[in-house]
């Protein structure tokens, strides 16, 4: 123990005027389960992919299992499984195809492959399915036998870029369950790209919060909650003057800060009980329409809300809710 | 080398049961070369009468047979490379890439796959011709130099249109590509008619357009008094230009991995 599996230093890549990555660095132990948490656009898949050997970095080094990413590819490619972002299985092939195919150029052969093979099906839920074309699959089945095929040859670092976008709410509950079991059973070390806040909190031990290609903050996804003094406020407005709101109330005292999302109104506070009275009075001062308040301890979304806050519309493609305000204004 | 060769035949091996799953496609893709062979035979068949002959022959229809094999590898080769677009859409090849396999193997694979394919098409096209009274005067060794002939006319054009899919990477470009080098290259040569019967500009192109190197190979074993020198140096030709496609469609391959 307290090796570390995954060695990343100051990696810099441009795609044309793009800089996706701009000096990003993170070591994982041995065993650990690592999350990298950000926008789309932040480079985390950009990191995967260099991780992976699919792409070189402008500068910087990386080691996976003690083999430099550059310099021994190979043996790189025979220590790691890759789970990309978009589904890379073949679609016309039955998912035990897929799985052999997949172990025979990782080098696994007879029986000990058909052995291995049937292990994950087993394992995946997908015993049933094994000799169905993929094409026939569900989302959530496609994305197992993904992860599937980046286990077939047992490595020592399974990374996981995004394996839960696009699955629905149930499918992507099962396949938190199906991580956490494969985590404790396999031995491995796990990378795990998300910008789902609840995945990092209950799957990753540990994560770095990435945006605009460098590690804003890194920790356990407590002590990054403990980072944060006093207590989330949460307003729901009436109307669509979120941006307003938010500066009525940042100026407040006993408020830490406050930021617009949507229709509603994130603030940090140094006590819930002392600032909600003081923060409906000065909204209603306003004339700003209130419809309801909630206040909790810090979650992951507030450290990811603090780190990458202003910075989230910019880099946020598909950012819905925040866009859509803006647009309205 | 050998591990190449090994990955090779695992990719060959996954296109070829996923085609065999829908073996319809191998059937309709010889509608086509069916209704040159047996509807133009048909029709033209009084052409080997033209003053000037030049055919070899009496009967059309075994002049236009080995022609028809070559004229299905051919247009086959040139959407071959409508799969590498399949897999670089549907992401197969970036999950192949972050494992040890041959990089080679991924591309020469497609040209296995797609030359093989033309070999399987013609065997049927030669079965038809042979129920249909078309004699190879060179027996079963001329069998073996028209598949040749059609394998190495396809892998000739699937190196290139390999190397098309992965510049352009877009299914409507790749057959705008096709069409474009499919139809001229077909015309421009003695496919269809004696290269006599044709002006001289366009026996002088001819001379250049591998799609009739391939037609003269075959051809010549199917007629009497075969010159094997010329069978020879157009399969040498054929082999020439596999080898330079091929070659053409790693860089390009290696151009696409820088692009990831």
């Amino acid at each position: 123990m307290g090796v570390d599996a995954i060695v990343v230093d100051e990696l810099r890549k441009h795609y044309g005027d793009v800089e996706a990555l701009a000096g990003v660095g993170f070591r994982v132990q041995s065993g650990e389960v690592f999350g990298l948490l950000g926008p789309n656009g932040a480079g985390k898949s950009t990191t995967v992919k260099v991780l992976a050997t699919l792409t070189k970095p402008d500068s910087g080094r990386a080691e996976i299992a003690g083999r430099d990413v550059l310099h021994e590819p190979d043996a790189v490619r025979r220590a790691i499984g890759y789970v990309p972002q978009s589904s890379g299985v073949d679609r016309d092939a039955t998912g035990r195809e897929n799985l052999m195919l997949q172990g025979r150029i990782q080098g696994v052969v007879g029986q000990a492959l058909h052995a291995r093979v049937d292990e994950l099906l087993e394992l995946l839920g997908l015993s049933d399915a094994a000799d169905r074309v993929v094409r026939g699959y569900s989302g959530g089945m496609k994305r197992r036998l993904d992860v599937g095929l980046g286990l077939v040859h047992r490595p020592q670092v399974l990374f996981l870029d995004e394996p839960t976008t696009g699955l629905d709410p149930e499918a992507r509950a099962s396949m938190w369950g199906e991580l956490e079991r494969l985590a404790e059973g396999e031995a491995l070390t796990i990378l795990l790209t998300t910008h789902y806040m609840e995945e990092a909190d209950q799957l990753a031990d540990r994560l770095a919060i990435v945006s605009r290609g460098r590690v804003v903050v890194e920790g356990s996804p407590e002590d990054l909650k403990r980072s944060l003094r006093g207590e989330s406020v949460e307003v729901e407005l009436a109307d669509g003057r979120a941006a307003d709101a938010a500066s009525v109330v940042a100026a407040l005292e006993g408020v830490h800060e406050a930021s617009a999302d949507g229709r509603k109104l994130r603030s940090r506070v140094a006590s819930g009980a002392r600032a909600i009275p003081s923060i409906l009075s000065a909204l209603d001062a306003e004339g700003i329409g209130v419809e309801a308040v909630t206040t909790h301890r810090p979650s992951l979304d507030d450290v990811y809300l603090h780190y990458t806050g202003r910075e989230f519309t910019a880099e946020d493609e598909a950012g819905s809710q925040q866009g859509s305000a803006r647009g309205r204004r | 080398m050998t591990l190449a060769v090994r990955h090779t035949w695992f990719m060959v091996g996954r296109q070829l049961r996923n085609l065999m799953r829908e073996p319809i496609w191998i059937a309709l893709l010889l509608v086509q070369p069916m209704v040159w062979l047996l509807l133009y035979g048909q029709l033209f068949k009084r052409v080997t009468n033209l003053p000037g002959g030049g055919f070899g022959t009496t009967s059309y229809i075994t002049f236009l047979a080995p022609a028809i094999v070559i004229m299905n590898a051919f247009f086959g080769a040139t959407w071959s490379g409508m799969a590498m677009i399949s897999d670089l859409d549907r992401d197969v090849l970036p999950r192949f890439l972050a494992t040890p396999v041959s990089r080679i193997s991924l591309v020469v694979s497609q040209i296995v796959r797609s030359a093989l394919i033309a070999v399987i098409q013609g065997v049927i096209i030669l079965l038809v011709a042979l129920a249909l009274g078309v004699r190879v005067d060179t027996g079963l060794l001329g069998w073996v130099v028209i598949l040749a002939a059609a394998a190495l006319m396809n892998s000739a054009f699937a190196g290139l249109s390999q190397g098309i899919a992965l510049l352009v990477r877009k299914e409507a470009t790749m057959i705008a590509i096709a069409n474009f080098i499919g139809l001229p290259l077909f015309f421009l040569s003695s496919t269809l008619i004696s290269i006599r019967q044709v002006p001289h500009w366009m026996q002088i192109a001819a001379k250049f357009n591998p799609v009739n190197w391939g037609v003269i190979a075959a051809r010549e074993v199917v007629l009497p008094g075969t010159d094997w020198g010329s069978v020879a140096f157009h399969l040498a030709l054929l082999l020439g230009l596999s080898v330079a496609t091929a070659a053409f469609a790693t860089w390009t391959f290696q151009a696409y991995q820088r692009t990831i």
